[in-house]
């Protein structure tokens, strides 16, 4: 049987729909929401796209789900080819309330009109630091790991950190933030880029490794309660990084 | 008590609950939605001899609270803090008169804890003031994501929840466990930030606060509050179960911990019905920090354990008694 040109069209609309729910991410988990196991349903019909997203709990922050169901609309309305979008989150508390904001563009704190003050960039960016924090560390780690001296990593470049899965993450988080991705910037530098000073680099890694143990821990948690609350098997993480 | 080894421990469970999420109870979908999610956190976390079905789960009668606790969960004494979320359960969360008579059929055995709400105003200054002459209390269990109305919860630094805590002090309750919900207004804000809980310690050095759950999900923050203030303690609650499913990672956040706070500022609590005790005393007793980690975090001594048990739980609340073969070595006086 021969696949129709409809379906072909389909088919590769839909890979990239999903290529573009892949780079949407959990702000507080720093992860896809497409390896997260939260996206339930992708279905293309000729340019029609519809989503439908899911989360661990009830209760999750309103917030944080409110950005990641709009991050999706924006991720799939961009897309060539698509001509209407239907992203609804599921099985949470303020989904109604979400749905429609979202659904009309509404924003945020016109969503939440009576609760919220402002839109989400604050609240975003604030977790997009925690990300670096943690991305830096786990490159800094390497670093230490290949013989360098934790006294000489102010001196070290972007470029001194070898290719590696902590390398790429580190570039994606500098971008986020607006930090250059040159290789020969400097590694250690705080969430506006100004550099850390030589004396501060130890607690600086220290605390770092503080974040990175929280963002990870509350990532185990989600993936586990996503799991027991849709009984599936847990959809595979990170690998543990002690 | 708890023997392992040659080695006594003196077990204070720090946060149980006698809660009813009955079908009957539940007000809305909400309050369904919140006993399902506890259920999930329990059935994710739990060894599988350990969970419950749903019914048992929604409401477990006061014999198993006390069996469970005391006859095969080691406890010696362990403390009842209460969770009204009145938005979402008619007759409110916590079984508080059965709690109660607890108390009073098992002298010493149990600690009962109240609550406030910043947003009840003057009727709830003074609802704490009869709580405080009828139970006598020593500590206050504050639940700051509870709905109210309109609102979705509060920040421990408003003005309000200052007054309440300034009758605290006025009443002699010591003891401020929080925990941070995941709904708070306003919405734009991150709603588990516990940067409020260093406003109010800072303000309030002769309070102890308790942060539940050690700050989870955000532990950093948590630690580097508690760095600055003395009067802030971690709760142990949600982080425990980790020893089963993850004990790679719980080894990091107990070593996160003492390498922040000191071991003296932990305490272990079960959240029971969440979990039961007895497993997590029994593995938390044979739990080593790994050896490729122990460069780093050390290694967990007796003591420590001891301290983390049940001796930090004693020394926030004076009315539990430890008996002196069961203190520190060094702490028994000579």
């Amino acid at each position: 049987m021969t696949a129709t040109s409809e379906q072909l069209t389909d088919t590769r609309l839909r890979d990239a729909v999903w290529a573009a729910l892949a780079r949407v991410v959990d702000p507080e988990l720093d992860q896809p929401i497409t390896d997260l196991g939260f996206v339930r349903l992708c279905e293309v019909r000729g340019g029609d796209v519809g989503v439908r997203l899911r989360l661990p709990t009830a209760f999750c922050a309103p917030n944080f789900a409110y950005l990641m169901t709009a991050d999706a609309y924006e991720a799939v309305a961009g897309l060539p080819g698509v001509e209407s979008v239907d992203v609804r989150l599921e099985d949470h508390h303020d989904a109604e309330q979400i749905n429609a904001g979202v659904a009309a563009q509404a924003g945020f704190a016109d969503t939440y009109a009576t609760e919220a003050n402002a839109e989400l960039d604050e609240l975003r960016r604030t977790f997009r630091r925690k990300a670096h924090t943690a991305c830096l560390e786990r490159a800094c780690r390497r670093l230490l790991a290949d013989g360098w001296q934790i006294e000489g990593l102010a001196d070290l470049s972007l470029g001194d950190v070898p290719a590696s899965p902590e390398q790429s993450g580190l570039l994606r988080r500098r971008a986020d933030l607006g930090l250059s991705t040159s290789p020969d910037s400097l590694l250690l530098v705080d969430d506006e880029g100004n550099p850390v000073p030589a004396e501060q680099v130890s607690l600086r890694l220290r605390f770092a490794q503080a974040v990175r143990v929280s963002i990870d821990g509350n990532a185990h948690f989600c993936r586990g309660l996503l799991a027991t609350r849709y009984r599936e098997t847990e959809h595979p993480g990170e690998e543990d990084t002690p | 008590m708890y023997t392992k080894d040659g080695e006594n421990y003196f077990i204070v469970d720090g946060h149980v609950h006698l809660w009813d999420g009955s079908d009957d109870n539940c007000r809305n979908i909400h309050g369904h939605q919140f006993i399902e999610c506890f259920y999930d956190y329990h059935r994710n976390l739990s060894p599988e001899e350990y969970v419950w079905d749903y019914r048992k789960f929604q409401r477990y009668s006061a014999e198993d609270f006390m069996h469970d606790l005391f006859d095969v969960g080691y406890a010696d004494h362990a403390i009842h803090n209460s969770v009204y979320l009145w938005d979402f359960f008619h007759r409110g969360f916590a079984r508080t008169e059965e709690a109660w008579q607890g108390v009073q059929q098992h002298p010493g055995k149990l600690t009962l804890n109240g609550t406030w709400d910043a947003r009840d105003g003057e009727a709830g200054l003074e609802q704490l003031e009869k709580d405080a002459a009828r139970f006598g209390l020593q500590g206050v269990k504050i639940y700051t994501a509870a709905w109210h109305g309109d609102s979705r919860g509060f920040k421990m630094s408003d003005p309000w929840a200052y007054r309440y805590l300034e009758k605290c002090r006025e009443l002699g309750i010591k003891n401020i466990h929080v925990h941070k919900g995941p709904t708070l207004r306003p919405l734009d804000r991150d709603a588990f930030d516990v940067a409020d809980i260093d406003h109010c310690a800072s303000d309030f050095t002769d309070l102890n606060f308790i942060v539940e759950h050690v700050g989870l999900p955000r532990l950093e923050d948590f630690c580097w509050i508690a760095v600055q203030e003395p009067n802030v303690y971690g709760g142990l609650s949600v982080a425990m179960p980790f020893i089963h499913t993850r004990p790679r990672y719980f080894a990091q956040i107990i070593g996160e911990l003492l390498y922040w706070l000191d071991e003296n500022r932990l305490v272990f609590s079960s959240d029971y019905a969440l979990w039961q005790p007895k497993w997590l005393i029994e593995k938390f007793v044979d739990f080593q920090i790994p050896e490729d980690m122990q460069s780093e975090y050390g290694v967990l001594t007796p003591d420590i354990k001891r301290k983390i048990l049940g001796l930090n739980a004693a020394a926030l609340y004076p009315t539990i008694k430890v008996p002196g073969e069961l203190q520190l070595a060094e702490a028994v006086p000579v």
